[in-house]
């Protein structure tokens, strides 16, 4: 096919507005890509400032105690006035609200599908581009849009509603701007949707021929399994934060008891997305742990279609368990279902990890950075799923709902899990994406610090909450000072491990060493284009000659893939005819 | 926004705009792109139908607190016989979008517009028909939503809840309704440049398919609040 741009995506063009130009209007995966992880990150960095905030306050057990000065700063900046009544509780609701809103929708949603996804889930396919790139560039605009909405409700004083905007609270408050956090998610979970389409029928009607769906990467099927559930789930928390600013503002009262209706029913329409949502934020992470072990260990994964099947069997259980989340709230039978099926989704999962581990097994383990966080999600993962089953037993569930023993496992699966996955993910694709390689040692360091700080931080909030101290509380009694104080300690790790990782990256942008097509070895698509890819990924559309991970038997004893030739190209130029 | 598609090069600018459409360049063959168009409307459908669900996830948790005031009240406050006639008046605009569509696979130019005409028309009655016989006289005798709800003769305690539901249902599918009213101009627009023949209607027959659900979801919503 003639007529291909052989310059690298990131080549600017002629002058500098066109070069700006090609980047606001992009059709282009790569660079829509680019832009999501540029805002994810800087979404990280804005939720890590919340909690930040979050633990500082919980340093000492009541607010008096606290830095004062740093109060006073922050309770202006949230609209704080204690002459209004808006006291130093009200200001710490809304932290941690911004901290739940801003790390759930601008942050994690989006983070490896949006932007890692639509950079390599086509170039995995051997396909030029996703399926719909128009639509691409709208879901971009789309969150882009979601994200102003964010802030300008974040100015507005934010919310104090919690992340989860239970009703009524969420419907008869008028402390800060709860319509427009709500409507920020709406916009951003349109967003999701229509990525979700896009990634689906990508996954359909762009594999390169030759290539069967158990010749993929897992890292596509877990975007797959990923895509089914944002287009299946998200449009229920679209129908209902509809309902909720429904409900603040023409009071249709489906929600009110006042009016005949039932504030539960919001926790139902609510939790039929947000569990599934946190599997959309976890797949992926496992897609990229698959990648990241069978290349860094340069071993077949152990059991392909197992974890394969394991993705899809996990995205249809997710839907099935939603009221996990509200045991209190239900009627006995009816948690008795929903305990039964919440221990049915940690079988899929647990076999994941068993096969990741096996694989590990009499591997060839390359210690660098990407590895040092698949290693730490095994472990990290593990213990937050492990801690799941005492949630989903009723018995223990009664004492320990609404305890800082959930914030412990939702944040080991979610940071612990995808965090760790996409940080490690980034390392990896780094050379591909730029061209640069970063700096291992500092790169090292910093991870030492996220993951000893990250544990830190979590590990005692099990203790907290086995001990009884309630989540979403400012101050708590005495006895459990030092506990806190041991957490927010790890907090400031976490912070100086991703105030390392983030100069690392930047250097290597500027002044890093050019980096190799394949400086891992890697066997999947990828790994064949130019580090940074050219505007049209492949020169020629790929020739499919072995699986993705046939380290075993493509690359022959004592040779190194690093080294691995692209494939014959006179074999590609007879396969497509001579252009 | 777009490169420039090597493909484009070749085409024969004597044939009608339906003849010649040319793939975007990350697609292989036509073919696929077309397939790939309508499996990306059936998703999108898909996340319409799950909308949707949460309107009647909530008339049933509601109806089951409120049974008897739920039933009377929808006989109290609609009139069935002008949501019998809404409902053909969508069904007939399903058939003519059909027809549209069959007018392009057989390259009958004139049956394409005229059916998207009549399509166009007929949710344009189903649009009129709503505002004018049943919202304005319900905003005006004070049959409205939930803490809104100021009609002087309820018949049961609980009425405003059902007219909740009735107002943001039906709303919600109006505003679908209309949407569609934008979707079917467009098409009218293309199809009179002539973009639509039988070797191409991939978007025609995507704009037929959210007409379709339009309607569909009316046909639950109808037995639903009229028929209860």
């Amino acid at each position: 096919m003639s007529g291909h741009h052989d310059v690298s995506y990131l080549a600017p063009k002629e002058t500098w507005w066109k070069t700006v130009y090609s980047w606001m209007f992009t059709i282009d995966h790569k660079k829509i890509g680019l832009m999501y992880l540029t805002s994810v990150i800087a979404a990280f960095f804005l939720g890590g400032i919340f909690a930040l905030l979050v633990r500082l306050e919980l340093w000492a057990p009541t607010q008096t105690e606290t830095v004062g000065e740093t109060s006073r700063v922050i309770g202006q900046l949230f609209h704080g006035d204690p002459a209004k009544g808006i006291t130093g509780n009200n200001i710490y609701n809304r932290m941690f609200t911004l901290h739940g809103v801003v790390m759930v929708f601008l942050f994690i949603i989006p983070s490896i599908p949006a932007s890692l996804g639509n950079f390599f889930l086509p170039i995995m396919l051997g396909a030029k581009d996703v399926a719909f790139p128009r639509l691409n560039l709208f879901s971009w605009f789309l969150y882009v849009t979601g994200g102003i909405v964010a802030v300008a409700g974040l100015l507005l004083g934010g919310a104090e509603t919690g992340w989860t905007f239970y009703t009524p609270y969420s419907t008869t408050t008028s402390w800060g701007s709860v319509t427009a956090m709500v409507s920020a998610a709406f916009i951003l979970g349109f967003s999701s949707i229509l990525t979700g389409i896009n990634f689906v029928v990508t996954v359909h009607k762009l594999r390169v021929p030759g290539m069967g769906w158990f010749d993929m990467p897992l890292f596509v099927w877990a975007m797959y399994a990923t895509a089914i559930i944002q287009v299946l789930a998200t449009p229920v928390i679209g129908i209902t934060l509809l309902l909720l600013v429904f409900e603040r503002i023409f009071k249709i009262g489906i929600f009110d008891p006042g009016l005949g209706g039932d504030p539960v029913l919001f926790q139902h329409f609510f939790w039929f997305y947000s569990h599934p949502a946190v599997y959309i934020m976890i797949l992926p992470g496992m897609g990229v742990v698959s990648e990241l072990i069978a290349v860094h260990c340069r071993k077949r994964i152990f059991g392909y279609r197992a974890i394969a099947f394991s993705s899809i069997a996990i995205a249809a259980i997710s839907f099935l368990v939603w009221g996990h989340h509200l045991f209190t709230s239900e009627t006995a039978a009816a948690n008795i279902v929903f305990s039964a099926l919440t221990f049915l989704v940690a079988v899929p999962t647990a076999i994941k990890v068993f096969n990741w581990v096996a694989t590990m097994y009499k591997a060839s383990i390359a210690i660098n950075t990407p590895m040092l966080y698949a290693m730490a999600f095994l472990f990290n993962f593990t213990i937050g799923g492990l801690t799941g089953p005492p949630l989903a037993t009723l018995a223990t569930d009664m004492h320990l709902h609404d305890t800082y023993f959930v914030v412990a496992h939702f944040h080991y699966v979610m940071m612990g899990g995808t965090v760790f996955a996409f940080i490690g993910a980034l390392h990896h694709w780094w050379p591909k994406m730029f061209g640069k390689m970063y700096n291992e040692k500092w790169a090292m360091l910093a991870t030492a610090l996220v993951v000893i700080g990250f544990n830190v931080t979590f590990f005692t909030q099990f203790f907290l909450g086995t001990q009884g101290m309630p989540r979403r509380y400012a101050t708590y009694v005495p006895e459990f000072t030092t506990l806190h104080r041991i957490s927010t300690f790890g907090s400031w790790l976490i912070a100086a491990g991703f105030l390392i990782h983030l100069p690392v990256f930047i250097h290597s942008l500027v002044a890093g060493p050019r980096a190799a097509r394949n400086p891992w070895g890697g066997l999947t698509f990828e790994w064949e284009t130019d580090s940074p890819p050219i505007e049209h990924n492949f020169p020629h559309e790929p020739v499919i000659t072995h699986g993705p991970y046939d380290f075993d038997t493509v690359v022959p004893p004592n040779c190194d893939p690093k080294e691995w030739p692209l494939p014959d190209q006179e074999l590609v130029k007879r396969v497509h005819g001579a252009h | 926004m777009t490169t420039a598609n090597p493909r484009a090069a070749a085409i024969d600018m004597d044939l009608p705009p339906h003849a010649r459409h040319v793939p975007q360049s990350h697609w292989r063959n036509h073919h696929d792109e077309a397939e790939a168009a309508k499996l990306g409307m059936w998703l999108f459908l898909a996340t319409e139908v799950l909308l949707f669900a949460g309107f009647f996830c909530a008339y049933a948790g509601l109806r089951l607190l409120h049974e008897g005031n739920w039933i009377a009240a929808s006989h109290y406050y609609l009139d069935w016989r002008i949501g019998a006639f809404n409902t053909c008046v969508l069904l007939l605009s399903s058939f003519t979008v059909v027809l549209a569509i069959r007018g392009a696979q057989t390259n009958r130019q004139g049956m394409i517009l005229l059916n998207l005409f009549i399509t166009e028309i007929c949710a344009a009655t189903f649009l009129v028909l709503k505002l004018w016989l049943e919202y304005w006289p319900k905003w005006q005798k004070g049959e409205l939503v939930g803490a809104f709800f100021s009609y002087g003769n309820p018949q049961g305690t609980h009425d405003h809840l059902f007219l909740s539901v009735y107002w943001i249902a039906t709303a919600t599918h109006g505003f679908h309704v209309l949407v569609g009213m934008f979707v079917i101009a467009w098409a009218m627009w293309k199809a009179w440049k002539g973009h639509y023949g039988p070797k191409h209607y991939t978007s025609l027959e995507n704009v037929g398919l959210y007409w379709h659900l339009v309607d569909v979801i009316w046909i639950f919503l109808f037995p639903l609040l009229y028929l209860a």
